[in-house]
């Protein structure tokens, strides 16, 4: 069961790491990481064509890092947060679980200090 | 504030954790050790630590067992190489992974009465290092959100 689960969590965490590693998206992130823009908003900076444009952006999507409304005639994207944040949470968790150790071994190796003075 | 530094090259099944603590090797490598003192710090915060065995020599084994709200999570292992106050060379088991054993190396570097400790782990595979890294969310998270709870308490 748990391993389902992190497979599932692995899976997602590929596709969203291989989506960041490329220089436009993640321009693309940085971008909508500041309001939601439309697709020719986004392709604005980049001297490529629409359709590689449109490619970054399903890219992206696939990804679950962002979103784009259906309704509204021009479609605009947004970033989805709770995505990217799972992204840095899982290194950060395993570091604040090490971090916590180590903190209350700081605090085991004080009493040692005062025990001996 | 000493910072814990923790490196996960991608594609490798290595873990890197580095950490400087302000006492003598002598004394951290005893915190370290000391089956009086290890429950008192091994684990994150919000667990309670049961040592069932700690024998920190050549051929000795540990294993302890993590209680929270949620349930219990074993440890085990076996240590290889011990040499007091420099080195510990041992394996790493998570019981409900029995299958992602890894090899941890540790050193104790004299800094002049502070202390760099490292530990380098070595994973069977990439997968089960990374499952291992996600394995530390499921806690991380909800730590993070009983600390929240008590931020809006207030």
């Amino acid at each position: 069961m748990i391993k389902e689960i992190v497979d599932k969590m692995e899976e997602r965490r590929d596709r969203a790491f291989t989506a960041l590693g490329d220089p436009v998206r993640r321009a693309m992130i940085a971008r909508l990481s500041r309001g939601e823009a439309t697709v020719n908003e986004l392709a604005e900076p980049f001297p490529i064509t629409k359709q590689a444009v449109s490619r970054h952006i399903q890219v992206l999507e696939a990804a679950g890092l962002i979103t784009r409304s259906r309704d509204a005639q021009r479609r605009p994207c947004h970033l989805n947060a709770a995505a990217l944040e799972e992204l840095t949470s899982w290194i950060d968790t395993y570091r604040l679980a090490a971090e916590q150790r180590h903190r209350r071994l700081d605090a085991v190796l004080d009493t040692m200090k005062e025990q001996q003075t | 504030m000493n910072e814990t530094t923790i490196t996960a090259q991608p594609g490798t099944p290595f873990i890197d954790v580095v950490r400087e603590f302000d006492a003598a090797p002598a004394q951290v490598y005893r915190a370290w050790t000391d089956p009086d003192l290890i429950p008192r710090w091994l684990g994150p915060d919000g667990v309670t630590v049961e040592l069932i065995e700690y024998d920190a020599a050549p051929g000795g084994r540990y294993r302890y067992v993590h209680r929270d709200a949620d349930g219990e999570y074993s440890f085990r292992g076996v240590f290889h190489t011990v040499v007091a106050g420099k080195q510990i060379v041992q394996t790493f088991q998570y019981d409900a992974w029995p299958d992602a054993v890894s090899l941890e190396m540790l050193t104790f570097e004299d800094l002049g009465g502070r202390t760099r400790v490292r530990t380098h782990s070595v994973f069977p595979s990439v997968q089960s290092r990374d499952q291992m890294i996600a394995s530390g969310m499921e806690h991380g998270v909800r730590d993070s959100m009983t600390r929240l709870e008590k931020v809006l308490a207030r």
